[in-house]
């Protein structure tokens, strides 16, 4: 690619052949451009349509789809501000706002897994903070082969170690999350982060250049050579079957946490002082994202001088300024009057800043390196992207895999063959404690962390005076979502919902990623139309909004994709923090209760994975207004007091719940079951949760439970150090906990 | 009876200090800011270095910020008397700054751990220490990478020797912390370095117990004569 390609000689030279294809962009695509411009384009913004029109910036391929999540006026009652934002702002009441939203990184994580993971936390920050808020916790979603797959042993622990590193170094909580495994990931493993941050209703900042004259300002790291083309032709294509990661490590950056910390307090300080217009964080498409956005959201116009971006490398063309995807940068839009100010600030943290440009009434973002124009285009065409509405096919042999139900696999008989199954899905991978990773990672700084896992959702107290504070959960289940991905979407909403709920709290929020193979293929395609339409449908009838989002497409090597992989996060308001309820039981002498029904629902099981490698027929049944009763029931209770405990029952079913609440709290408890063992103990019907109640308030409970229509069955007593299941079998919590703590230690050291 | 004033110094990539102040605040002092680059230490009765990663500590742990200017002020006060607390990076801040001996290492197992953990209160007599009872047991958060106390043999039995040893973990050192050191003071024991973080562990709702408090009332009990001798 020429360095000297300037829009006169572009002008002049309309048969030079240009490397669209290899920058990721259709003949179609590039057509386009020209018809745009009028011309053929330069060099550089060649390279600044390949990112912005990639699937990972543009959704080209889901923005149709995406279209249907937009929130009702039900919905919205509570957003300070929607999707199309960097994030969606919640009011969550006494002045308070929050925006979170969960964002993929996972082809960087898989070719390079450290820096890959790490710098996914330091994206979805920036974020956050973009909005005007201070970033007060993460969590993250993890998705990998087969625990036991070599491959794994690579990619887990780079992944947890980039993830405790960035996220340790920069201060921010990690409250929670999910590690699962499956040979689905094993070439392309899910790494998806999640940020909260807090403000005050005043404090929202927008992503818009406006003012002509004022300053465009360029602050934070260098930009270098790292993460060229990140967005492009890592993020948005497939991998080979050899895997072709060596080839694309260039394109992952490199993260530096410390200079995070300190642009996020810089920022934070410039908000206060009221110093900037607009605010843009540099992530995926770096410069060429940053610029084109924020005129495209405001007037129109910039001018950008490349010659002031401050490098790390004087060799880069300008092609590679626009597209690298450096970390710890920002952009901001200043008045003439406060750059002075602006810059003291910047100096006190050491943050590097410089203007760079300035907004233009042209309408035209224009761009000068070495005393030439390399870059004249109406932004708006740049931001705006193509639309495509690919073609949808149900995949072949879905049906095959729903009539090749659980139905006929061999089931536990007896009381000992049933701990035992108990005892074998414990000590499974995807079930197991989760320590190994989570004790790399600070759940504590910032001193607000209430709950953290193994909890079923973080909680985080945002005012000490009153208490309030905020829940969050994150879900997905790539074998329901396989089988039907609108059930499984909505299976994953309700997971993530009940687990806010466990807290105590009120659902108010949701977040989504969606981990999919290539658009291209109109099967992948299909599951994506039904899982947004099934997040959609599900949010209207929990009326809580979608408030932002993120896609990742292409994960696929060769033709097989991963399982279709909604990641929902919900958000939710807890009035008091100091009633938060956990999952362990808390109390001996505390009445065991199961809400909600449990049906005969294997499909997609833990137990059908685990015990039999099967994966077909139907997933458990949604039943949202099941899910709300049991939200309003668990969520009164938790206010009134009445509760000592209490745990989402999902994978697994209720053994694995009365097993966690027995460690987690610290005793046993002896239960009698009802119905067939087997069904009540393993099967995984939603809307359901194991409750225990503080000794003698068991009937007003019954009496709340009645009142809100929630099925209660008392299961039995809290008591001693044994999990006793009256005429099945009985375990020792210690056993219990061996098993469930040997695993990940025994396969990662 | 005045109040206690404590300062709490932030460095770039200070992460914890915002805690430590609450810690302050809990134990009824008045925190008090200080910011690394100020020679200006704004006459606190006493000082907290908090956990963190100052400069990044992409260099050695606390390399770095033992050359702030803060750091220039407080080196001849803490040697003056001036009780000063460092808590994990603190403590490896204040090991650099030779004010206490020894240095911290990578974590036997090379991973970041973070963990509620058992201490033992070895010595009750310091400034930072004497509100609780010899021997006394606490449940602390550890977070370090860099958490393992190493110095050499004669050093270590120093330390024993002359109950310079103050805190212990009770059931053994997950980051391989030699003999079990979880913080040590000076030789005057006004100047205490610990690898756990007692700011986490001041309200049952946000840490594993309210033991960690027991270092800020001490010292405010201390600095304003409630019954502990300097």
């Amino acid at each position: 690619m020429s360095d000297k390609d300037t829009i006169e000689v572009a002008e002049a030279t309309p048969e030079v052949q240009q490397p669209y294809k290899e920058l990721g962009l259709t003949q179609d695509e590039y057509q386009k451009i020209r018809d745009i411009l009028g011309r053929r384009p330069t060099a550089a913004e060649l390279a600044l349509y390949s990112v912005m029109w990639s699937e990972h910036c543009s959704y080209k391929s889901s923005k149709v789809h995406l279209r249907n999540l937009a929130p009702d006026a039900d919905q919205a009652r509570h957003l300070l501000a929607g999707i199309g934002a960097n994030a969606g702002v919640v009011d969550i009441g006494q002045g308070y706002a929050v925006t979170f939203k969960i964002e993929s990184h996972n082809h960087p994580s898989f070719v390079e897994p450290h820096q890959g993971a790490a710098t996914g936390i330091g994206g979805i920050v920036r974020d956050i903070l973009a909005m005007g808020a201070r970033p007060i916790a993460v969590m993250d979603a993890l998705r990998f082969g087969p625990a036991d797959a070599h491959d794994t042993a690579r990619v887990l622990p780079g992944v947890v170690s980039g993830i405790s590193f960035y996220g340790n170094c920069l201060g921010l909580p990690n409250i929670g999350g999910e590690l699962a495994f499956d040979p689905s990931y094993a070439g392309n493993p899910l790494v998806n982060a999640l940020c909260v941050g807090l403000m005050k209703h005043d404090d929202l900042m927008s992503a818009v250049a406006t003012g002509t004259g004022n300053k465009v300002v360029l602050f934070g790291s260098r930009t270098g050579p790292d993460g060229v083309g990140g967005a492009s032709v890592l993020a948005s294509a497939t991998f080979g079957e050899d895997g072709g990661r060596a080839a694309k490590r260039p394109s992952v950056q490199v993260g530096d946490p410390f200079m995070e910390k300190l642009l996020v307090e810089c920022c934070l300080e410039l908000f206060a002082a009221g110093l900037i217009e607009g605010i843009q964080d540099l992530g995926a498409a770096g410069v060429a994202c940053a610029t084109t956005e924020l005129s495209a959201g405001g007037d129109g116009g910039m001018l950008v001088d490349m010659d002031a971006i401050p490098l790390r490398d004087p060799n880069l063309t300008p092609a590679e300024i626009l597209m690298s995807e450096s970390q710890e940068r920002m952009m901001a839009v200043v008045t003439p009057a406060n750059v002075a100010a602006f810059l003291d600030v910047c100096r006190k943290w050491d943050v590097e800043a410089v203007v760079i440009g300035e907004v233009t009434a042209d309408g035209l973002l224009t761009m000068t390196w070495r005393g030439t124009t390399v870059v004249k285009i109406p932004p708006r065409t740049a931001a705006d992207g193509p639309v495509y509405q690919r073609p949808l096919v149900r995949p072949d042999g879905l049906d095959g895999v729903l009539a090749s139900g659980p139905e006929s696999l061999a089931r536990p008989a007896g009381g000992p063959a049933l701990g035992d199954t108990l005892l074998t899905l414990l000590g499974s991978p995807g079930l197991a404690d989760k320590r190994w990773v989570t004790q790399q990672y600070d759940s504590r700084v910032r001193g607000n962390t209430v709950l953290a896992m193994p909890e079923d959702g973080g909680l985080v107290r945002v005012d000490e005076e009153t208490g309030l504070g905020i829940a969050l959960a994150t879900d997905g289940n790539g074998r329901y979502c396989s089988l039907d991905p609108y059930q499984g979407t909505q299976l994953a909403l309700a997971e993530a919902y009940r687990n806010v709920v466990m807290t105590g709290a009120t659902p108010a929020a949701v977040t989504n990623c969606l981990n999919f193979g290539s658009p291209e293929d109109p099967a992948v395609m299909w599951q994506l139309a039904e899982a947004v339409r099934g997040l959609a449908d599900g949010c209207k009838t929990l009326g809580v909004p979608v408030t932002g989002g993120n896609v990742s497409l292409y994960n696929q090597t060769g033709a097989t994709a991963i399982h279709p992989t909604p990641v929902i996060g919900v958000l939710g308001i807890h009035a008091d923090v100091s009633k938060r309820l956990a999952a362990g039981f808390a109390a001996d002498g505390a009445e065991v209760v199961l809400l909600g029904t449990t049906r005969e629902e294997f499909g997609g099981s833990a137990w059908a994975d685990v015990v039999h490698q099967h994966l077909g027929g139907r997933p458990p049944a949604v039943d949202l207004e099941a899910e709300r009763k049991l939200a309003a029931l668990v969520i009164a209770a938790s206010a009134a007091g009445v509760l000592a405990s209490a745990h989402d029952v999902s994978d697994g079913g209720l053994a694995i719940a009365l097993a966690e609440a027995c460690m987690q709290g610290g005793r046993g408890c002896a239960v009698t079951l009802p119905g067939d063992p087997f069904t009540a103990l393993f099967s995984e019907s939603s809307a359901r949760a194991l409750v225990s109640v503080v000794p003698g308030r068991e009937a007003e409970f019954a009496a709340l439970a009645r009142q809100h229509g929630v099925p209660a069955t008392v299961l039995g007593v809290t008591a001693g150090d044994t999990l006793s299941v009256e005429g099945t079998f009985e375990i020792p919590v210690t056993k219990l906990t061996s098993v469930w703590t040997a695993t990940l230690p025994a396969i990662f050291g | 009876m005045p109040d206690v004033r404590i300062g709490v110094v932030t460095f770039p990539g200070s992460l914890d200090d915002t805690d430590a102040a609450r810690a302050a605040r809990y134990a009824g002092a008045e925190p008090v800011r200080l910011w690394h680059a100020d020679r200006d230490l704004r006459g606190v009765d006493a000082v907290i270095l908090p956990g963190g990663f100052s400069y990044g500590d992409y260099l050695r742990c606390g390399a770095i910020a033992r050359f702030s200017p803060v750091m220039g002020e407080l080196v001849p006060a803490a040697k003056a008397g001036l009780p000063v607390l460092g808590i994990c990076n603190g403590f490896q801040i204040l090991c650099e700054a030779h004010l206490l001996p020894g240095a911290l290492a990578r974590n036997a197992g090379l991973r970041f751990i973070h963990a509620d953990v058992a201490l033992t209160v070895a010595n009750a007599a310091t400034p930072w220490t004497a509100g609780f009872a010899s021997d006394q047991r606490l449940t602390v958060p550890i977070k370090n990478g860099e958490g393992a106390y190493v110095a050499d043999q004669a050093t270590l039995d120093e330390l024993e020797r002359t109950g310079r040893v103050v805190v212990t973990y009770s059931d053994g050192a997950l980051n391989g912390s030699a003999r079990d050191i979880a913080g040590i003071c000076n030789a005057e024991g006004n100047v205490l370095g610990l690898m756990p973080h007692p700011e986490h562990a001041i309200d049952p709702l946000t840490g594993p117990s309210a033991d960690g408090l027991g270092f800020f009332t001490s010292i405010v009990g201390a600095l304003t004569g409630a019954g502990v001798a300097r």
